[in-house]
Order: structure tokens, then C-alpha cells, then sequence
């Protein structure tokens, strides 16, 4: 689960971050008296959507940048009524865009340095590691490309947790001294308790900065959870955004439904992960591109697949559908009867192709067959790809 | 032989008295697997019944230990309590744990996997489908069935089958018995980015075992489990091997349901995997319907007979 970088510097905060003066406002009504919470000017101007790449971001009539910085308070007014409501294209949006519905504004501080800090699961370790680098402000997939020398890491012992040795040597390696030593350290540390605290997936700051006076503070915030271990987070649970969310993905989880929506034409409904991905893998190697990823867990119920199909003709692009269970302990008869059921509930228009294999499989192909549906029947999973993807050409 | 288990392991089952645990309790039983135990703290003394089975449940493991002998765990206990469950196989001396649980938090498992290091007990999983060695009779009935597979689409043979992905592992498994082509054992290792047991590890269980003649290796995007364990192939297998990447159209930074597939970097996509497969010597299946022909196009090319 993602938060708004407004609500993670919130949360840094409560944990002992410094992160620059700020506030935000969720409507116009709101931006003079946020803006009067902020010692003066400048401010920089920051929409707030779940996604990287705002300062560069164009919105969808044509207002350059979804940060941007504001010499007086009256400017920053001014953007902020440009910003609002107005939906924003970054690299990371994809076309449509998200609507900005909270505006962040935030002192301006004084930059001496940029440096970039995150904490995030080491999967080669299985230990959190915290990673950091001089090169602040930039990508750092570049910087890891271009100049790995520069980006340290340190892996954490979970049994014994962040060690002083380990934070002097980032510390070091960072080439900071004095009070910005002291003082990042103590960010580090404060950090990490809070990455651990909260079952945070990633934190990234970027950038991290120094400023004249020898403070360090977090300029930038992005925080992610793990959904497993939100059940034990009522408080990180109430900070989702369902603004930020597909419709469509919102529904599906209703449903015990794992689905993500894509570009292409051809809508998957699919049982388990694995099987889901390959499925819009095989789809692309016959020359057709997939319109979600969907995953049926592995009951596959009559409930669940009416909901599927709902959820899938809910997307326009959809121009055929793709069905691949693999029955291991469900009857495939069983799975059957419910697709067969789901199709005459919602009426469908579309090319369908169902590929169905395992436990009981003749009956449940006999049951398809003797639908009167005109579904066609692959019999593995390359002959029902080529099948759907000649039916959508 | 096989691998990790086989028909005369005795597993006990955590969690034989909730619905998930219970219905794959009978599956198991039905196979012929030696369920000797079950442990719910709290209902001990108290029995698990299936046709003619009936299985005494214990309130701890390491008294159904004492009482059966038993030497693998099999983990269906709810997420916020399942980590509990695995340190508890670990701490009463099993050989291995299963896990096949889905959703436990990364926080946890990182804290396990720390407790349980230098520990004589293996993990797999969690959120794994399990794993099973096939018996020698009908459907291959009367072998050893742990986590949730389909048991009968197996046959008893010379493959070993590993992957992160159940379906998946289903899916190589009934390719190769469509072909007569036998299977030593198929493990599913779990598709959490943390887990007891990687690709890697398996893979050198399966060099080691002379009754495995051919190995199916799947994989799929985030980590890089799948590279370390072709380079070791590379360097080490001389066993036939075909290998499948799963999420090759999956974009970036999204979770494909596996809290383990999202692609975070370069190196770590389908396109990059493929690639060293490739250059380690691994017989790629371009699409999951090839994976059986992979494994028997490299076994050609090796003269290793598969069945």
C-alpha cells in the first residue's frame, strides 16, 4: 500500500525525522490557511498523487510541472489553483494521468548538499538494508548504473537491529562530519526504527539534504506497506487514498480477486500467479497483448467468476477473453458450470476461449460444449492463446 | 529415491482443525501419506478422523514428536500466527517445515529466517504449494503428498520439478505425465520474496540425487534466485535442464500477486533471467506449454534418458 508524501512526512515526523515546515489542504477553501501555517516565503508547491515524476510532470491542459516553486505566498496561491483538480502526467502516471486532489506546500529550504537514503528488504540477504548515496536528486537507477561507487549499503542484523558502528561507516562513507554527522545519524537511525515499526515495504528519500545551518532533513518521502501486515496497522490503514486506486482493483479485492489492469485487448481470468502471468506471457508470444493481469486464487467459485467477468468487461479496451484454469483439487465441472452460468449472468458479446485442464476435465469440457454459449475450447495453453488472439485480430 | 521426503515420512499437520488444513489433511491421507499427527494448542488429546485414518492431535509439536516420531511439519496456520508455527517445528528438532501459508508478513519472516539459521531444520515456503513425491500406484497413489497439490496428476520418475509458482508447478508436472514422463519430486518453493529454501537449493538436492535424471526449473520476475541457481548449473549440473521465466509483459514496479514478482531493477526482469538461462546452458521453454518438450529437447541433446 502506498501514502501521499504529505502523509509520510507526517509519519517521519512522529519517529523523529525532520522533514521541511509543511502543510497540506484537500480544497481551495484550504490553501490560505495552510499557506499561513508556514513561516515565509518561498514555498514550493507540490502535488500530491502516487506517483514519481511530478516536478517534470505536464498537466492534461498543458500547465507545466506538478511541483513547482513559489518566490511568495501569493504565487504559491496561484499554482496551487492551477494544480488542483487538474490532472497530471508524469513518467510513472502512464497517459491518463491522476487527478491531484491535495495540495502539499512546504518551506523552501535552504539546499547545501543532495544526497538519496532508502531502507528496503535485501532479498539476497533476507535483512532489511539501508542504501545511500552523495548523488541526491536524480535517478538512481543512474547513479547505480553510471557510478556504483557511490552508493553504499548496509545490511541489518534483524536479531540485533541498526548498529552505531554501521551508521558511522554510512555516515562516513557519505563524507559527512560535525553537526550534519551527528544529526544524520540520528535521522538514520530514527529512520529505520520507523521502517521497522511500521512493516514499511520501502521508504525512499530523495533527496535527503544538508542545509547551511548543518541541519539534515528529508525533502522528498515515499512510503510503501506491506499488505500483509496491515491487518496489525489500523492507523497506516486509514492513511489509503482509494483516489489513487483502479476502480476495477478496488472491486476485484472485494472478491478475494488479484487483478491489475493493462494496455492491451485480451482480458485473462486465470487461477494463481504464476499461472496468471504466464497467461498474459503466452498471449504476447502469439502477437496479442493482454488487458489485465487476473488471478482467481485457487477456489475458482461461481461467485468470483461472475465478478471477474464484471470486472473485465468494465474495461472498453476488452475485445476478447481468455479463461485458463488449471483444476488440481477443484472439480472441473465444477469451474465449469460457473462460467458457464457467469457468461448468460452478465450477457456476454465478446470472443471467449476457455482452456480447462485437471481433476474431472471431460465433464467439465462436455458441460462448456453443451452451454449453447459459443465459447470456444482450447485444449492446452498455447492452442487457446493462438485461438483468442486470431478471434480479437 | 527422491528428494526431501518420501513415502514413508512421517508428517505431522499445524492447523489439522481449521478448513484448510483439515480438507488437505484428507487429500494427503487419501494419497497414502503417513499423517501421523496433528497439533492445535488446546485440543489435544482430541482426534482427527478420516474413512478409517484417525489421527491423534497434540497440543504442541514437540509432543507429537515425542509421541509419533514424526519428522516434517506441514503449516496451514492463519498469517498473524504462523510464524509462530514454523519456530516451534524448528525448535522441536524436525527435519522440515513446510509452510504453505499465504500472507504472512515480510517483517515476520525476516525475523524467522534470522532464528532459524544454522538451525538442522529446513523451511519451505511459505506461501508454497508444497511438495510431493509419487507413489508407485494408481495416479500416484501411495506416495508422499505435503501442501496442496493436486496429487494424482503426478507419476512416480525421474524429474525434478521446482518452482515459486503452484499452478505453475501443476502445470510442468501434467505435461510430463501426459508424455509417461515420471516425476522424483516437484517442490514448490513459494512465491513470498522471503522463504526458507530457494531455487538454488533445491536444484543441488536434485544434482545429488541419483534418481534424478532431468530438472525443471521455474522461475519468475523480482530476485535473482533464478540466476544464482543457473550459474551454479552452469558450473556444477551436469543434469539435463529447462527453465521458464513467468512475467515477461508484467510492468515495472508492480506486484503480480506473488508479494515476490515485481520487477524493482534491471537485472531482475523476465528478459534479463532468460538471458542468462540461456547463457548458462538452460533449455528455455518459450512459452509455459513447453516446458515438458524443453526438458525433453535438452535430454536429447544430452542422451540423458528422462523416463
Amino acid at each position: 500500500m502506498n501514502i501521499h508524501e504529505y502523509q509520510a512526512k507526517a509519519l517521519f515526523e512522529k519517529f523523529g525525522v525532520p522533514v521541511p515546515k509543511g502543510a497540506a489542504a484537500k480544497s481551495p477553501a484550504e490553501f490560505a490557511s495552510a499557506l499561513a501555517l508556514l513561516p515565509d516565503a518561498p514555498v514550493v508547491v507540490k502535488s500530491q498523487i502516487h506517483a514519481g515524476g511530478r516536478g517534470k510532470g505536464t498537466f492534461t491542459d498543458g500547465y507545466k510541472g506538478g511541483v513547482k516553486f513559489a518566490k511568495t505566498k501569493a504565487d504559491a496561491l496561484e499554482y496551487a489553483n492551477k494544480m488542483f483538480n487538474n490532472t497530471l502526467v508524469t513518467i510513472q502516471t502512464g497517459p491518463a494521468g491522476r487527478k491531484v486532489q491535495t495540495i502539499y506546500f512546504t518551506h523552501a529550504s535552504d539546499i547545501k548538499k543532495e544526497y538519496y537514503l532508502a531502507i528496503l528488504l535485501d532479498r539476497v540477504t533476507s535483512r532489511p538494508v539501508i542504501v545511500a548515496s552523495t548523488e541526491g536528486g536524480v535517478e538512481i537507477e543512474k547513479v547505480a548504473h553510471d557510478t556504483p561507487e557511490k552508493i553504499f549499503k548496509i545490511v541489518i542484523d534483524p536479531a540485533y537491529g541498526i548498529a552505531d558502528f554501521q551508521v558511522r561507516e554510512l555516515i562516513a562513507q557519505l563524507g559527512l562530519a560535525g553537526s550534519e554527522a551527528k544529526n544524520a545519524a540520528k535521522l538514520i537511525r530514527n529512520l529505520y526504527t520507523c521502517y521497522w515499526e511500521t512493516d514499511a515495504a520501502m521508504i525512499e528519500v530523495n533527496p535527503l539534504i544538508t542545509t547551511p545551518t548543518g541541519d539534515v532533513l528529508a525533502l522528498d518521502a515515499k512510503v510503501s506497506f506491506d499488505s500483509n501486515a496491515l491487518y496489525r496497522h489500523p492507523e497506516i490503514v486509514a492513511l489509503r487514498d482509494l483516489n489513487e486506486e483502479d476502480p476495477k482493483e478496488i472491486e476485484a479485492s472485494k472478491f478475494s480477486l488479484s487483478y491489475i489492469a493493462l494496455d492491451g485487448n485480451i482480458a485473462c481470468l486465470v487461477n494463481g500467479a504464476g499461472l496468471a502471468m504466464s497467461t498474459m506471457d503466452i498471449i504476447k508470444h502469439y502477437g496479442g497483448s493482454p488487458a489485465n493481469f487476473l488471478d482467481v486464487g485457487g477456489g475458482a467459485s461461481k461467485d468470483q467468476v461472475v465478478a471477474a467477468f464484471k470486472i473485465i468487461l468494465g474495461d472498453p479496451n476488452v475485445k476478447g477473453i481468455f479463461v485458463n484454469i488449471f483444476g488440481g483439487i477443484m472439480d472441473c465441472n465444477v469451474i465449469a458450470t460457473g462460467i458457464v452460468e457467469a457468461v448468460k449472468e452478465v450477457g456476454l458479446k465478446l470472443p471467449l476461449v476457455v482452456r480447462l485442464e485437471g481433476n474431472n476435465v471431460a465433464a467439465g469440457k462436455a458441460t462448456l460444449a453443451s452451454s449453447g454459449l459459443a465459447l470456444v475450447s482450447g485444449d492446452t495453453m498455447a492452442d487457446a492463446a493462438q485461438k483468442i488472439v486470431k478471434l480479437v485480430a | 529415491m527422491s528428494i526431501l521426503i518420501t513415502p514413508q515420512s512421517k508428517i505431522l499437520i499445524q492447523g489439522i482443525t481449521g478448513d484448510f488444513g483439515g480438507r488437505h489433511a484428507k487429500l494427503s491421507l487419501d494419497y497414502g501419506t503417513q499423517v501421523v499427527a496433528g497439533v492445535t494448542p488446546g485440543k489435544g488429546g482430541l482426534f482427527f478422523e478420516h474413512g478409517t485414518h484417525k489421527v491423534p492431535i497434540f497440543n504442541s509439536v514437540a509432543e507429537a514428536v515425542a509421541a509419533t516420531g514424526a519428522t516434517v511439519a506441514v503449516v496451514y496456520v492463519p498469517p498473524p500466527f504462523a510464524g509462530d508455527a514454523i519456530l516451534e517445528g524448528v525448535d522441536a528438532g524436525l527435519d522440515l517445515v513446510v509452510a504453505i501459508t499465504e500472507g504472512i508478513p515480510i517483517k515476520d519472516m525476516i525475523r524467522v529466517k534470522r532464528a532459524i539459521a544454522g538451525k538442522k531444520t529446513r523451511l519451505i515456503g511459505p506461501n508454497c504449494p508444497g511438495l510431493v513425491t509419487p507413489g508407485t500406484g494408481k495416479d500416484s497413489f501411495g506416495g508422499c503428498r505435503i501442501g496442496i497439490a493436486p496429487g494424482y496428476i503426478h507419476k512416480k520418475g525421474h524429474v525434478g520439478v521446482v518452482s515459486r509458482s503452484g499452478t505453475l508447478t501443476y502445470e510442468a508436472v501434467f505435461q510430463l505425465t501426459s508424455k509417461g514422463i515420471g516425476q522424483s519430486t516437484a517442490v514448490g518453493i513459494g512465491g513470498d520474496p522471503v522463504n526458507g529454501t530457494s531455487h538454488l537449493d533445491v536444484i543441488k538436492l536434485f544434482n545429488e540425487d541419483p534418481d534424478t535424471h532431468g530438472i525443471i526449473l521455474i522461475g519468475e520476475i523480482g530476485g535473482n534466485a533464478e540466476v544464482e541457481a543457473a550459474r551454479w548449473i552452469k558450473a556444477n549440473c551436469k543434469k539435463p535442464v529447462a527453465g521458464f521465466i513467468a512475467g515477461a509483459t508484467a510492468p515495472a514496479g508492480r506486484r503480480m500477486g506473488h508479494a515476490g514478482a515485481i520487477v524493482g531493477g534491471v537485472e531482475d526482469t523476465a528478459e534479463a533471467k532468460i538471458a542468462v538461462f540461456k547463457e548458462c546452458g538452460i533449455e528455455v521453454a518459450e512459452t509455459p506449454s513447453d516446458m515438458a518438450d524443453a526438458l525433453i529437447r535438452s535430454a536429447k541433446a544430452k542422451g540423458v534418458t528422462l523416463s
